[in-house]
């Protein structure tokens, strides 16, 4: 049955909800209760201002009892049942399943929402986790102690009697071992809690450059000139490698800014559209300065969030500036099977590929990759190379057209279980 | 002859709770809760188990394990090593250095029991 000839089925869940009679609603809107009968069985089609009455007498949007009101709705759900694999869920009936029990749809929306939630939670931690040493450190005290409450709590819950020696002993180890808990499972939360938000907990210096350029907006007026860049404008940074890295980012974005000014920019945007290429001919520049520049622009000059990710030649993730939708690990280790790492292999040639992320969102995204020599060239000396890809999002509209590349974020979080790339397993398929 | 086991572990309670629980298997315990002496205890001891921590004060579990697998007649000397880390590449290291069998924290008092029964006579039929 299709959506909208389900508004009758919506009104009479919704009507029960209120806890209203047939006879009640339809006294309340002015229209017989046979009539109403004859609605709720989607017998008769209902718009304009006797559906509107109705919505306000049920108190809620009209919007909520007509096509399109369940339109996200529908989608998770849509999303629910492809994230459930070989669940046979019929698809095919999910509007009618969300016109009939628009309770249930809810609880399992939002209980999708929720796992997709406490996967995302579990990403982070588990990134965290592999590189963290205070985080591991905390763990392991928490887990530790867990053990020893564990182990002492279950001898002395068996039956039959323990020695009096023993059995004090083991109430005040328990006593011991609870309040030592209690504290470091607080520590643990309050860091986890201040690294959130603290200035001081920025782990690496790469990442406190990375919450210093986020916290601006990855803008910098002050720099659009392309003058030098002042000293202050790093003071900020609280560890001295931070600061160097900083500055020398901040040198680059000036350096961008020249060649590229903002206004000429915006206007090659207009005439170009999103098309890198072009740019670069147009300011005679190479496309990682492009790139750069692209992803340092304002909403105001580009109305889209694009993502920007720099490694180096080991794979070392060296900047990155996240785009919703793709996720990007917080310390390296990606999937090497994004075209950031395939530019490596092919230095100098320009990579473009349609990827989509497997994960919750399976959002597609256009991926544009070079690597270039970090330095001049000079005889008999290797080049270094470095990498770099700008992340564009794709219209939905434009999804599902051509056949998008599978990609990861990183191994330990990637459900795809026979990938050539993997380096180790999956943390998602040991029952996470 | 009591069956000798040498508990490696740094956490003064979860020593006793496993100590408590071997002895009244009928295992002799001996503990220790330093690494870095801990392959010397564990060849002037000459246990027929170990229990090792991984994260020990001195020196890791991993290193001793090693370091243990190197002396002559210590090759088959069982291990049971108890973490609270459980990624894989930490099992998969274990592996590689020679563990017997690998637990992580929080374990049951049962798993333990069953572990160090089952290491001892599997090294016995040997």
């Amino acid at each position: 049955m299709s959506r909208d000839t389900l508004t009758g089925s919506r009104i009479r869940e919704r009507r029960l909800i209120a806890g209203l009679r047939q006879s009640d609603l339809a006294r309340d809107v002015g229209i017989s209760a046979s009539y109403l009968n004859l609605i709720e069985h989607n017998r008769r089609r209902i718009g304009g201002k006797l559906l509107v009455d109705i919505a306000a007498v049920l108190g809620v949007e009209p919007s909520m009892l007509t096509e399109g009101a369940e339109a996200a709705l529908i989608a998770t759900l849509r999303e629910a049942a492809v994230d459930a694999g070989a669940v046979a869920a019929e698809v095919s009936r999910v509007d009618e399943f969300a016109g009939r029990f628009p309770g249930w749809a809810e609880v399992l929306a939002k209980e999708h929402r929720r796992v997709a939630s406490l996967e995302r939670t579990v990403e982070t931690l588990s990134d965290r986790l592999t590189h963290d040493p205070h985080l591991a450190a905390s763990l392991h005290e928490v887990l530790s102690t867990a053990a020893s409450i564990r182990s002492t709590s279950s001898i002395l819950a068996e039956p039959g009697e323990l020695e009096a020696e023993w059995r004090d002993r083991f109430h005040r180890n328990l006593d011991q071992d609870a309040e030592r808990l209690a504290e470091s499972s607080k520590a643990l939360v309050n860091y986890l809690d201040e690294s959130e938000t603290s200035e001081e907990r920025r782990g690496v210096p790469l990442e406190e450059v990375e919450a210093f350029v986020a916290a601006n907006g990855y803008h910098f007026e002050a720099l659009e000139t392309g003058a030098p860049v002042p000293e202050a404008m790093t003071q900020g940074l609280t560890q001295g490698a931070a600061r160097k890295i900083g500055q020398d980012l901040l040198s680059q974005y000036a350096v961008d800014a020249k060649v590229m000014p903002i206004a000429d920019i915006q206007k090659a945007l207009s005439k170009h559209g999103m098309d890198p290429i072009a740019l670069s001919r147009v300011f005679r520049t190479d496309l990682p300065s492009v790139f750069r520049r692209l992803a340092s622009l304002p909403p105001e000059i580009l109305s889209y969030e694009v993502g920007l990710v720099v490694c180096d030649a080991s794979g070392s993730i060296l900047f990155r500036k996240p785009l919703v939708g793709f996720a990007l690990p917080r310390h390296g280790e990606a999937c090497p099977l994004w075209p950031l790492f395939t530019a490596l292999s092919r230095p100098l040639v320009p990579i473009r590929r349609r990827v989509a992320q497997l994960g919750r969102t399976a959002a597609e995204f256009d991926c544009l990759a070079v690597a270039w020599p970090q330095d001049m060239p000079e005889f008999d000396r290797d080049p270094v190379y470095r990498s770099i890809m700008l992340i564009l999002p794709v219209a939905s509209a434009e999804t599902g057209q051509s056949d998008a590349q599978l990609v990861g974020s990183s191994c330990r979080i990637c459900p795809r279980d026979i990938c050539g790339a993997r380096r180790e397993p999956s943390i998602l398929s040991e029952g996470f | 002859m009591n069956r000798r086991v040498l508990l490696i572990e740094d956490e003064p309670n979860i020593t006793e709770a496993i100590r408590f629980l071997l002895t009244r298997d009928g295992w002799q315990v001996v503990t220790h809760a330093d690494g870095s002496d801990a392959v010397e205890v564990i060849s002037n001891e000459n246990p027929d188990l170990v229990i090792l921590d991984l994260m020990l004060p001195g020196k890791s579990g991993m290193e001793i394990l090693r370091e243990l697998r190197e002396l002559e007649g210590m090759e088959k000397l069982p291990v049971l090593m108890l973490t609270a880390r459980g990624q894989s590449r930490d099992r998969e290291m274990a592996e590689k250095a020679g563990v017997s069998r690998f637990m992580t924290k929080p374990f049951s008092n049962a798993e333990v029991l069953t572990a160090v029964r089952d290491l001892h006579a599997q090294a016995t039929q040997l």
